[in-house]
């Protein structure tokens, strides 16, 4: 009290803050330890982390093994009385991982659409793409040119059979496929399913219901068998282009949802502003209403891609070859049987990864879009 | 009526409209000389927004006749956004786009809707920020902007289209007392250089200052009109008086 000074009335300055109510003490005393019930919890989250953590680290990194193993049992030999993962099968088969049974001598062509996406993705995340035409026009040149790069039959390069791709090259067709076709669709799904006309809404909801009450599986064995009796005989429906319509669908059905509650965020003064400046329909939706809706359905629409990017591995079912069927075809040999926990791992490793990124991606545009209001 | 269509920016000739079984407008007549500044009041729910919101077709009437600059108000979609072009409007709630600066707001619809080059726009734009006092918030969003400044904002945002007509709801009554002077302040200087306005406002002073006409407007019609003087020191129906003494204590 009594170092207080006294100002005149109306020229208090800006202080500094008292100590002790800003730094990394004060904030372990206010979020670790504010209270008792608080601090036995944060004791109890300690002792979780040190009783798993360093267990696992020891396991997968530190006792493990990578090289030199052509089986289970030399990995053991390896590794004598410290068991650890045994990593080589992965390691042996990194290619099958990789490119499923694309031959190895065309194998460049994966890697270097592989490049172009990842390129792609960077110059996203750099974000200089300010409404740049030559970008826009390379962002949709992409996945066709990804396309031929992969299947061939253009430019003298060797047709490749769907049937050969497999591992990361089969979930990242499928993922990224699905995620950019699925979008667009979406989109029309939702405006379509508020639209006035009776017709567009109806069929868009009985679309969207059917979708969403039918688990993906089903709809992958609809893609894998039915599909053939609908078919004219004799008629050669790629397996691989079937499934990708089922997943981009499913996709679109539960994103079309995200998004329609995006739309019914949307204040109608929007609306209202947008007709009364004498803007059309499509120049309202595309620049005043879904910007703002697309910007609110951000966490719900990353999170319907990350499902998506999960179950990508269902198709491992109707036969196709992902990673995790990969996988599970190496450790059903006699060399590698046994090596479960350490598959799953490594499989749920390259999920997480993946999925992860999106989701910190996804708060960051969040973050990046805010305007203030 | 037809010959009048020439002079008049707006008519409304025995225009209804029902919400549901809800007959929300009777028998609007009315006619909006060029240049004239009516301001509309009445007690809350007698239908004065859904009047003036006729006038663009943010609501559609379903009985009688509007005209605005000679062109008549149908299910016509061409003749709907010819009839937007010329008319703008300023909400209570202002309705600025937040995910768009102060200059985006501004340019988006003589962009988009009249051709107009971005450079022009922009110069267009700057040039009414300007007049509604407020150039050096251009590059900001409506979200970090207070509410008399939204609505200056809106004003600019209408006035770039160059209208021939503004239609405002109740523009200050979302405002903060303090502020509700520097927006009346734009609308006055707007109607003296001649604008075509229809103000739903309840700034009495703001109406005796400039109206031309006064229209009280209670349970869906038109109950009186007259000059702003004769309005308020005379006013001729019950209802008006009722309404003018519970506002003008
Ligand atoms: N979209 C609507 N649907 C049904 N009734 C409405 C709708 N909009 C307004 N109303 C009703 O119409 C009447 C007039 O509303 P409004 O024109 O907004 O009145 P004011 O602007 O004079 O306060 C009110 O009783 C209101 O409840
Ligand atoms: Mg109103």
């Amino acid at each position: 009290m009594s170092t207080t000074k006294k100002y005149p009335i109306g020229m208090h300055p800006a202080l500094p803050p008292p100590s002790g109510s800003v730094g990394p003490v004060r904030w372990m005393r206010d979020n670790l330890f504010s209270s008792v019930s608080n601090t036995v919890l944060t004791v109890m989250g300690l002792y979780l982390i040190y009783i798993i953590v360093p267990p696992f680290v020891e396991w997968a990194f530190i006792d493990s093994v990578v090289l030199g193993a052509d089986s289970r049992k030399e990995c053991l030999k390896i590794m004598g009385d410290d068991r650890g993962a045994c990593w080589s099968f992965v390691y042996k088969r990194w290619g099958q991982f990789v490119y499923g049974f694309y031959p190895v001598e065309e194998r460049w062509r994966v890697n270097l659409a592989f490049l172009l996406v990842a390129a792609t993705v960077a110059v996203v995340l750099v974000e200089r793409l300010r409404a740049n035409k030559a970008l826009m026009i390379g962002a949709l040149l992409l996945p066709v040119i990804c396309f031929f790069l992969i299947t061939g039959g253009l430019f003298g390069l060797v047709d490749i059979p769907t049937n050969k791709m497999g591992g990361i090259l089969l979930t990242m067709i499928v993922g990224l496929t699905g995620i950019f076709v699925s979008l667009p669709i979406s989109i029309m799904l939702a405006l379509s399913r508020i639209s006035k006309l009776p017709i567009f809404s109806i069929l868009a909801t009985i679309f969207i219901e059917f979708i969403r009450g039918v688990p993906l599986i089903t709809l992958l064995f609809i893609a894998s068998t039915l599909l053939s009796y609908f078919l004219p005989p004799g008629s050669n429906f790629d397996l691989l282009l079937r499934v990708l319509i089922m997943v981009t669908l499913f996709s679109a059905a539960y994103i079309a949802e995200v998004i329609r509650g995006g739309l019914a965020a949307i204040p109608v003064g929007q609306y209202e502003a947008a007709d009364a400046l004498g803007l059309s329909y499509w120049q309202s939706m595309r620049l005043i209403i879904l910007p703002q809706a697309l910007k609110i359905s951000i966490p719900g629409i990353v999170g319907s891609f990350i499902g998506l990017f999960k179950d990508t591995t269902l198709v491992v079912i109707i036969g196709l070859l992902d990673p995790l069927g990969i996988g599970m075809a190496a450790i059903s040999t006699t060399e590698w049987s046994g090596l479960g926990t350490e598959l799953y791992v490594f499989i749920g490793m390259f999920f997480f990864i993946f999925c992860f990124s999106m989701s910190r991606y996804s708060l960051h545009l969040e973050k990046k879009l805010h305007t203030g209001h | 009526m037809a010959n009048n269509n020439e002079k008049s920016a707006i008519i409304l000739a025995g225009m209804h409209k029902w919400y549901g079984d809800f007959h929300v407008l009777r028998d609007i007549n009315l006619e909006v000389k060029k240049g004239e500044i009516i301001v509309v009041c009445g007690p809350s729910g007698s239908g004065k927004s859904t009047m003036i919101r006729c006038i663009n077709r943010l609501e559609e009437h379903q009985r009688g006749q509007i005209f605005v600059d000679g062109i008549e108000l149908t299910n016509d979609i061409k003749k709907i956004d010819e009839v937007r072009r010329e008319v703008g409007m300023c909400f209570q709630h202002f309705n600025l786009f937040p995910h768009l600066t102060i200059m985006e707001n501004c340019t988006l619809a003589p962009i988009w809707v009249r051709g107009i080059p971005k450079k022009e726009a922009e110069e267009t734009a700057m040039h009414f920020l300007e007049k509604v006092k407020i150039p050096d918030q251009a590059f900001k969003y409506p979200g970090q902007l207070s509410g008399g400044q939204q609505q200056r904002v809106a004003i600019a945002r209408s006035l770039c289209m160059k209208p021939r007509t503004i239609l405002f709801d109740e523009p200050t009554s979302a405002l903060d007392p303090e502020m509700i002077k520097e927006v009346l302040d734009v609308m006055i200087e707007l109607a003296e250089e001649g604008m075509t306005m229809i103000c739903v406002t309840h700034e009495m002073g703001f109406a005796r200052k400039v109206a031309d006409r006064v229209l009280f407007m209670d349970a869906g019609q038109i109950v009186e009109e007259n000059t702003p003087a004769e309005f308020f020191d005379h006013p001729q129906n019950e209802r008006t008086q009722l309404f003018l003494s519970q506002i003008l204590h």
